[in-house]
């Protein structure tokens, strides 16, 4: 019968069979290997994967960058090139004030983000000139979301290097374990700064469309930094409707702004509504809405302290209302079902207000967010 | 700039250890068959079956390994761009248009297109996009 040179038992160490042998001592010389080695080779595996990442995060910043230098040039109309202006302010940094002693911390940052915001407003002025105010504001945000993208690379690149330089598995470990989240916050920068560039509504504007609607066609006066408010009548109160004047990307100071309009009132307001944007948690649809109390304003929480220490001196109740989204959502073109929420968050406003609040009475209702690509 | 322009210690290449595990699969598959045909040939079917089942499982395996590899690599490079709509709507009838998203169109913005019905310069009552009905199943899968 005929057979093919090597067989079934073969590969077995019996008798003076030198391949089983072999076979044999490389069974044997794969399980040392692993005993000693297991961490260094699962180790190789997760530099690979951050490789990956790295690789992606880099091709990210380096369009956003690209598309940053091209739209300046497009729309400022600067003799010469702001390839060096871009790069200087995609280092810039800002240092957080002491919060060792943390009584006044507040004021100190807010000042820091005025001098901040002051600084990267000029910065932009003097590499497009000839943009108008809506095109500077969107200017300074796309450059912002491209910082932010050049700071993830460089600090997933920094502990890349140092847990390969250092052969340490615990900060490869760390860095492999939380790279699905950084890669999801960094796509949504780079989805941000393609919106910003376009000057495209993004999600963190519900808020602001929601109090867009509200005051459309009633006049607007301009109060605190970049802020607009209308008196607007709603089921028979008086509304101060705000938001960040659009359609340029803007937040404004809304807590500055409710605590002037606190003032102004003496405190003769029955409610505040703050709407924003809120956090969905895996599984909640985008675009569900959800009521609650307390200062629905993120960020560096210098406008919600101000409201919050308004609102308590002058007892005024404060109620939130936040539409469900996802931080990609928050930050890129603003979805449909965010859109179509809109509607139902003005149904709950005027609820609210009939449910809590005596015809004659006044209330103030903020809209919070980006209102990049919504004007008013 | 020295930072822009720095080499990057990244590569676009499929890993050589993963490349190195696949053909170590691959030629074990091999192996496996060829073992299996050995097996027919002196009259054993039962062990040839389960060796040429087992190889062929393996280089299936395998072949898969590497399709996906690649596939990874499209994706990392393929940043696609979401097309978003603007609607119009007539402030006078409410009809409503929609049409892509042009630069300078923005939420409450008054166009030069009149309405279709009564020749009313229409606004622009919304700028949205809309996710993939696949994107949407995925992202609500767990619900």
């Amino acid at each position: 019968m005929q057979t093919l040179p090597l067989t079934l038992q073969g590969i077995f160490p019996t008798g003076d069979n030198v391949i089983g042998w072999i076979f044999q001592l490389i069974f044997l010389g794969l399980f040392v290997f692993l005993m000693f080695y297991n961490q260094r080779v699962q180790m190789m595996i997760w530099v690979r994967e951050i490789e990956g990442s790295l690789f992606k995060l880099k091709l990210m910043r380096d369009e956003a960058r690209k598309t940053a230098i091209n739209n300046i040039k497009e729309l400022g109309k600067l003799e010469g090139d702001p390839t060096v202006q871009v790069d200087r302010f995609l280092e810039y940094f800002a240092i957080s004030p002491v919060d060792l002693d943390p009584s006044g911390v507040i004021w100190r940052l807010e000042h820091l983000l005025d001098v901040r915001d002051l600084r990267f407003k000029d910065d932009v002025k003097l590499m497009a000139p000839q943009a108008d105010e809506t095109q500077i504001n969107n200017l300074e945000n796309m450059l912002e979301a491209t910082l932010a993208l050049n700071i993830i690379y460089k600090i997933i690149r920094h502990f890349y290097l140092l847990g390969k330089k250092t052969l340490s598995m615990y900060v490869i470990m760390q860095v492999q374990m939380i790279l699905p989240l950084i890669m999801r916050e960094a796509e949504a920068y780079a989805s941000a700064q393609k919106a910003f560039t376009l000057g495209q509504p993004i999600g963190d504007g519900a808020g602001a469309l929601v109090a867009a609607k509200l005051m459309h066609s009633y006049e607007k006066t301009k109060v605190e930094k970049d802020v607009v408010v209308a008196q607007v009548p709603i089921e028979g109160r008086t509304a101060y409707v705000l938001k960040a004047e659009g359609p340029g990307g803007n937040v404004g100071k809304p807590g500055e702004a409710i605590k002037q309009i606190l003032e102004q009132n003496e405190g003769q307001i029955s409610m505040a509504i703050v709407i924003d944007a809120g956090m969905k948690l895996e599984g909640e649809k985008t675009g569900e809405v959800a009521e609650g109390i307390g200062v629905a304003i993120g960020g560096p929480e210098v406008d919600k302290y101000k409201v919050e220490e308004t609102v308590l001196r002058h007892k005024v109740p404060v109620n939130a209302i936040i539409i469900k989204e996802d931080v990609g959502d928050a930050v890129s073109p603003m979805r449909k079902e965010i859109v179509d929420a809109i509607d139902g968050v003005i149904e709950r406003v005027k609820r609210l207000i009939l449910e809590r609040t005596k015809t004659g009475d006044s209330v103030i209702i903020a809209g919070i967010g980006n209102t990049i690509g919504i004007g008013q | 700039m020295k930072t822009m322009t720095q080499p990057v210690p990244v590569t676009s290449k499929v890993s050589p250890f993963l490349l190195a595990i696949i053909l170590i699969t691959l030629l074990l598959s091999l192996v496996s068959i060829y073992l299996g045909l050995n097996q027919y040939l002196v009259g054993d079917s039962g062990n040839g079956s389960f060796y040429v089942s087992m190889g062929a499982v393996t280089l299936a395996l395998s072949a898969y390994m590497l399709f996906q590899t690649r596939k990874r690599m499209l994706r990392l490079v393929s940043m696609e761009m979401q097309p978003l709509s603007t609607t119009l709507q007539c402030q006078k009838c409410g009809l409503k248009d929609v049409r892509e998203f042009q630069r300078g169109d923005f939420v409450f913005k008054q166009t030069d297109r009149p309405c279709p019905k009564d020749n009313e310069k229409m606004m622009i009552s919304a700028i949205y996009r809309e996710v993939k009905e696949k994107e949407k199943a995925k992202e609500e899968g767990n619900r």
